[in-house]
């Protein structure tokens, strides 16, 4: 007889904890894992969570962000294994995660560029000393989609949470171990509680609360189907929650991708003596 | 230079001058020193009694058969008859804004640079036509449509005509392509300054243009078709269609838009953006505000009153981004106050013709009976009120300057944008409830701070959740600096590098 393989549960990670779902919902998108099926509720904790994590996250230096990002690439890469193995093995995983493995690279590099790349000072016409640069927007809500399972969410979350944004992210639905795996570089990489919130579970369960909820302040539907799409953005209008739309493939990792999860803000002052 | 009136420099005042500022009236030896009227004359500017819709270079009739009657707020006297625009008159100019932008976006940039450049230059030209119909039409003082609106609307023009033959060094992912044909929204208040803000970038980058301008102010809108002709600009480039919402909405909804840029109500925004979900139209939106204008015990005080007089009362308080809700230290609020009323009570009001007047006329009757709900809720809430003796001419739409004490961060007129020259102030102590208080509400345009201490300025700036802060000056604009707002205040930025994005798409 063999001895039997303990098996790792898969949890949500809310607020840096892992957590199953509280509607105790599960479901098996491979016939095997009890993968959370996060509720309405696990939706409304997260957000809280990002929103409490913001400005602290935000107020933290680039540099550091930076650093963390980078720390969570190096975790991900020491646990090669496991993520090959949650990603069904093979070079098509390998790849999944050295894609995966360079947009956190390329975020870590872009957080303390973010403001020159972004930011100006403007020649205005006047004796005015002016300027203006890219604050984050605030909590981003990010819809990985099931294009890819790991490199598109790990792509769009480094890029909205390098400027300083918190996010909640909703992991692919037919392939979510990846996803939720993240959650263990996350932690260890020392991401500060908070700052990425991931969901497993049904897409039509969770989006119908996400366009109109007041504490997002944009959602990325990179890896929403169109019906999607248009009812997140619909929801949105209530409170001019900026939106960005679907991704029909990979674009090359770019500073755009974290300058569109920017607000930009501009500041005037007198020049004189 | 000719930014917003009056100016404000930031020089470091000394705290001392707390004292008492109100000083008797002194008798002077030469008798009276009142003003006498001096009206800017009228009589170089020609206004037709009926306007047809500015479509592929030609006045057509509307096919809707209807038209608008445009009042001058300061008489109620109609001024002319405007096209009122149904669906079929939008197509007809959308398909003439199809038509034109092959060639218009294949134009060499440097030759729309060239197209650009004689447009700002015959606005410049035809500076005080412009002028003069702007406050006829809109209600404005002239001193402000004279020296703000047409000079920035004329530099937008300027500044985004040498944008157009060097956008392929302006952002680093490429040149980025043009879009095809916007469709411009844009407000009453600032008629003449808003078109430029549309019409400027989406021009330079390679788009066309169907331009609807507010229904009570299409005036100079209708004077800047006939500029676009005379300077020779290609047939379809630029249309102008007058009217009102449903023309507004048509727009909106035609399928062969490529983006809106709208100014206006946070409430229609929502509307347009709700109709453009899923539909991949690029927009951008410039809402509504309610700006909080912090200012701090070291700030120096008469500048401070000026700039806040400056933010509230400028145009009325039509501003989006009017420093509605004044946040003052509580150790400097009974002084700050009664330079305020003093200041208050020598503001002019009346004729927008005449060149000596601070405030205009309301733009409309709507827009008046708007601000009189508003002010009797705060009343009826419980704040006091105070607005200085002044005279309202019986004809016309007006309403005096208004200020509000004792407001609690809950009324209505602490939350919703009243878009008229009414001011409600609150206190804080320390400068973490300032930003807690400056935030306090779902908008998000801009800011004012108000201090000596420069480290208090950047960290105000850092925190305050606003797309423009002003430190130490209010209300300037600069087709170099982006504007735009946070929250429900809208999305997008006009002007600068950073504007020109709304009408690119890159790769």
């Amino acid at each position: 007889m063999t001895i039997p393989v303990v098996l790792k549960t898969p949890k949500l990670y809310l607020d840096g904890a892992f957590v199953r779902s509280e509607s105790g919902r599960v479901y098996q998108p491979d016939g095997r894992s009890n993968v959370p099926r996060a509720s309405r509720k696990d939706l409304r904790d997260a957000v809280r969570a990002a929103r409490s994590a913001q400005p602290g996250w935000a107020a933290r230096t680039a540099y550091n962000r930076g650093q963390v990002l980078y720390r969570v690439a190096e975790m991900m890469e020491a646990s090669r294994g496991e993520f090959g193995r949650a990603l069904g093995g093979g070079r098509g995983a390998n790849l999944e995660l050295d894609a995966a493995l360079d947009a956190l690279v390329f975020f870590a590099g872009l957080a303390d560029k973010i403001t020159q790349l972004g930011g100006s000072v403007n020649g205005v016409a006047g004796p005015y000393f002016n300027f203006s640069m890219p604050q984050p927007s605030g909590v981003v809500f990010l819809v990985a989609g099931e294009r890819r399972p790991l490199s598109p969410l790990v792509t769009h979350l480094a890029a909205a949470i390098c400027s300083g944004n918190t996010a909640v992210a909703l992991v692919s639905r037919s392939a979510p171990l990846p996803g939720l795996l993240l959650a263990e570089a996350l932690q260890t990489g020392d991401v500060p509680r908070g700052t990425v919130n991931l969901l497993s579970g049904l897409a039509e369960e969770i989006l119908p609360w996400v366009g109109s909820h007041r504490d997002i302040s944009l959602i990325d539907c990179c890896g929403c189907q169109e019906h999607e799409w248009r009812s997140l953005a619909e929801a949105a209008s209530e409170a001019v929650t900026r939106v960005l739309p679907p991704q029909a493939s990979e674009v090359p990792l770019q500073p755009r991708l974290a300058l569109d999860m920017t607000e930009l803000k501009t500041v005037w002052h007198p020049v004189g003596i | 230079m000719a930014t917003s009136p009056p100016k404000i420099s930031a020089k470091p005042d000394v705290r001392a001058n707390l004292a008492e500022p109100d000083r008797a009236p002194r008798d002077f030896p030469l008798g009276d020193f009142s003003y006498v009227a001096a009206p800017e004359s009228t009589d170089h500017v020609t206004i037709a009694d009926r306007y047809d819709l500015f479509i592929g270079g030609r006045q057509l009739a509307p096919l809707s058969g209807r038209h608008l009657t445009t009042l001058n707020p300061a008489t109620e006297e109609p001024l002319a008859e405007v096209a009122d625009a149904d669906a079929a008159d939008v197509d007809r100019a959308v398909q003439a804004a199809l038509a034109a932008y092959p060639s218009w976006s294949r134009l060499p940039g440097s030759h729309r640079a060239r197209h650009l450049f004689r447009i700002a230059r015959i606005v410049q030209e035809r500076a005080r036509e412009l002028a003069v119909l702007e406050t006829l039409d809109g209600g404005k003082p002239i001193r402000e449509s004279r020296d703000f609106d047409v000079p920035t609307a004329a530099q937008h023009l300027f500044y985004h005509a040498g944008w157009a033959d060097k956008l392929e060094f302006a952002f680093a992912t490429g040149r980025g392509r043009s879009l095809g044909v916007v469709g411009a929204i844009i407000p009453w208040n600032f008629p003449l300054l808003m078109l430029s803000w549309k019409i400027a970038p989406a021009l330079a980058t390679g788009n066309t243009v169907v331009l609807k301008p507010a229904e009570t102010t299409p005036l100079t809108a209708l004077l800047f078709a006939q500029i676009c002709s005379q300077a020779g600009l290609p047939d379809g480039v630029v249309n102008i269609v007058t009217g009102g919402p449903e023309t507004g909405a048509a727009l909106v909804r035609h399928p062969e838009v490529a983006k809106i840029a709208f100014t206006g109500s946070t409430a229609v925004g929502k509307g347009i953006q709700q109709a453009l979900a899923g539909s991949g139209k690029r927009l951008s939106l410039e809402l509504g505000g309610k700006a909080a204008h912090v200012v701090f015990d070291d700030a120096p005080l008469d500048q401070a009153v000026e700039g806040v007089v400056n933010g509230i009362f400028f145009n009325q308080g039509h501003v989006c981004c009017a420093g509605s809700r004044l946040l003052l230290q509580e150790s400097i609020a009974e002084p700050f106050l009664r330079r305020l009323r003093l200041r208050m009570s020598r503001l002019r009001l009346g004729d927008p013709l005449d060149k000596n007047t601070d405030i205009g006329a309301i733009n409309s009757r709507p827009q008046l009976e708007r601000i009189e709900e508003l002010v009797a809720s705060g009343v009826a809430e419980g704040a006091h009120i105070y607005q200085p003796a002044c005279s309202l001419p019986e004809r016309g739409f007006w309403f005096p300057p208004t200020v509000f004490t004792g407001v609690a961060p809950a009324h209505r007129i602490a939350q919703e944008e009243i878009f008229g020259p009414v001011l409600a102030v609150l206190t804080f102590r320390t400068a973490a409830e300032a930003v807690a208080r400056a935030n306090n509400t779902r908008y998000g345009l801009s800011a004012g701070v108000w201090t000596t201490k420069g480290s208090r300025i950047l960290w105000m700036s850092e925190r305050m959740r606003a797309g423009v802060v002003w430190a130490n000056t209010y209300n300037q604009f600069d087709a170099a600096s982006p504007f735009g707002g946070f929250g429900e205040s809208g999305f997008g930025r006009e002007g600068g590098v950073q504007g020109l994005r709304e009408y690119l798409e890159f790769s």
